[in-house]
């Protein structure tokens, strides 16, 4: 555990619960993210930062998940399916005490015998349930940590996170058939719908509505919400399975690059290398919106 | 030689008789038929055909396997190692699960089903990855007992199967070991190093061919293709003159490929290949014609270890 205040998993209090203290989580992931982004190699800034309410909404309020034990059987599990929002995910386990904070400091970095910290999480650093980074593969390794819970008995969720040009992956929509045909309610999808890929706009790309409607023709149940805002997350993610006996995705609509107004909603966003200057403008604007 | 039976039929039998014993394992189809009518009663629950889908069946499997379970994946040869390749890699191979990938209609196996569905690179491919270990049984009682010794294995395990029946080998040999090269003859002049059911049974019978001719040769069952047993294909490197590496599979990246390389480094000895020509194989025909048609003959291993040995083949 951390000074952070945090309760073990299977004990939520109503402080923790508090959407007011999320919002603090949320806003230090963004500073770090940030401040990664500012090292050497730069970052996936965009997708990180659209991804940051979604996280903290999985790690400090609907998971079952304990630092002390981030191999618990029975734990939830968290997979996320867009390796590129990686370091987004590495400040929320900060945050969260499955790693210590310093590590961030070797992001990108070359080893210095600690688990590497690259731009695609890697199985060893803690906290995370499975390697990723090519896209397409979170959602058919959840149907398999689904189908283990069933024939374990086990009520463990499986919570994928996906990107929205994600999407575009076959493999992704093999799962989803798969998923609702075996009526797989303990996975949940949550996509981060933040409209941008490399190139454009999804929809200018592949189009991808109607992205609920076609969730539901594979035998989801599908919810949209605003993915900034925590209570409408929480309250969407800690309901699932909205249906028993199907799966459940929620799209969590949100702005790519969010926090930081000389890149939101751009796709330029998607990597980026900060100068000094540059951090310190965004951290000013984080401060800024967070006061 | 006995009775033929298929080893994909071995197989099933075996899987459907370990399964209600084993809590561990599942089975993964993909809508093969193999399984049609395969009672794995009180185990029913742990068969899941989750259809024409390779690629999710690939990553479903490494998911049960992150979760304790050792799955049993079922698709063809060709389309587990090429249309789900990079789930293989990075969600199987890169962790190191257990999976047991049983692919059938391995090399030209499928006959007249066509170029699409013969799988003459699967060897090449998956002996690529860090982490697999690959077999290639001979025949059916041996497809049984690999399968058997891999239960326990940590890793990946890539097994090619067949379709139709193959003749066994004869009787006599000891029984593979994963990880040793079987040998089934030996002779002083020339290995014959071959993996499969018909490249092993076309050594044997070059074998009794080269034997009357004065040529004695030592056979090589390479079932285990990774990790190759370094040390016979050394000692066979050392004590014979050459090498002639059989199998069914195209040139680059299959047997011969595999014994060049530990040759090449640790015992310099010529390497020749009666293999698939690097080409599509079109036209129908079953197994043993195509293999005919493309020169994977008894007579070509006749003729490449006369070569390899510095007398000119009768052709």
């Amino acid at each position: 555990m951390t000074g952070t205040g945090v309760r073990d998993a299977g004990a939520p209090d109503a402080e923790l619960r508090g959407t007011a203290r999320l919002a603090g989580h949320a806003a230090r992931i963004r500073e770090r993210i940030v401040e990664m982004c500012a090292g050497d190699e730069g970052g996936h800034l965009g997708g990180s930062m659209s991804l940051v309410e979604i996280l903290v909404a999985l790690y400090f309020d609907v998971m079952r998940v304990d630092p002390a034990a981030p191999a618990a059987p029975g734990r939830d599990i968290l997979l996320l399916s867009k390796g590129h929002g990686a370091i987004g995910l590495y400040a929320t386990l900060a945050e969260r005490g499955f790693l210590p904070a310093e590590r961030l400091a070797g992001y990108g970095r070359a080893g210095d015998g600690a688990p590497p910290l690259s731009a695609h999480p890697a199985a060893d650093v803690p906290g995370v349930e499975m390697p990723s980074g090519s896209l397409g593969h979170g959602l058919p390794l959840g149907v398999g940590f689904a189908v283990a819970a069933r024939l374990d008995g086990s009520a463990r969720r499986c919570f994928v996170v996906l990107g929205d040009g994600e999407l575009q992956e076959g493999s992704v929509w093999e799962a989803a058939m798969a998923a609702g045909s075996l009526g797989l309610d303990r996975l949940v999808a949550v996509v981060d719908r933040n409209g941008l890929q490399i190139t454009g706009r999804t929809e200018d790309v592949v189009a991808l509505e109607p992205l609920a409607d076609r969730w539901r023709a594979f035998g989801w149940t599908a919810q949209e919400v605003d993915g900034h805002d925590l209570a409408a997350l929480r309250a969407a993610l800690r309901a699932a399975p909205a249906a028993p006996g199907r799966p459940t995705v929620v799209i969590a609509h949100t702005v790519k690059g969010r926090g930081l107004p000389f890149v939101e909603g751009q796709p330029r966003s998607h990597y980026a290398r900060l100068g000094d200057r540059q951090r310190l403008r965004a951290l000013a604007a984080l401060r800024r919106a967070g006061a | 030689m006995t009775a033929p039976r298929s080893s994909r039929e071995a197989y099933r039998d075996l899987l459907a008789a370990l399964l209600p014993a084993d809590d561990r394992l599942v089975c993964l189809d993909s809508d093969t038929g193999l399984f049609s009518g395969v009672d794995f009663g009180p185990a029913a629950a742990r068969y899941v055909n989750l259809g024409i889908a390779e690629q999710n069946l690939m990553g479903v499997a490494a998911g049960l396997a992150a979760c304790g379970r050792i799955p049993f994946v079922n698709t063809m040869a060709t389309f587990a190692t090429t249309r789900a390749l990079e789930t293989i890699k990075i969600d199987i191979a890169m962790n190191n699960l257990p999976v047991r990938i049983v692919a059938t209609h391995g090399g030209l196996s499928a006959g007249h089903l066509g170029p699409t569905h013969h799988s003459l690179e699967d060897v090449a491919i998956m002996r690529l990855l860090p982490n697999a270990t690959v077999l290639v049984p001979a025949d059916a009682p041996a497809a049984e007992s690999l399968i058997r010794q891999s239960l326990d294995l940590p890793g990946p395990v890539y097994v090619r199967l067949g379709r139709s029946a193959t003749p066994e080998l004869p009787a006599g040999a000891a029984a593979p070991r994963i990880g040793r090269a079987q040998v089934l003859r030996r002779g002083p002049d020339v290995t014959l190093a071959a993996c499969g059911p018909y490249p092993v049974l076309l050594a044997l019978a070059a074998a009794d061919e080269l034997a009357a001719l004065g040529v004695g040769a030592t056979v090589l069952n390479l079932h285990t293709i990774k990790p190759l047993d370094v040390t016979a294909v050394v000692a066979a490197a050392t004590t014979t003159r050459a090498i002639v590496a059989v199998d069914e599979h195209w040139p680059a990246g299959g047997l011969g490929s595999a014994l060049a390389e530990v040759v090449a480094e640790l015992a310099p000895t010529r390497v020749l290949r009666v293999c698939v020509p690097d080409a599509f194989v079109a036209g129908t025909g079953g197994q043993r014609h195509l293999l005919d048609r493309t020169g994977v003959t008894g007579a070509a291993v006749v003729a490449r270890a006369r070569e390899a040995l510095g007398r000119v083949s009768a052709t």
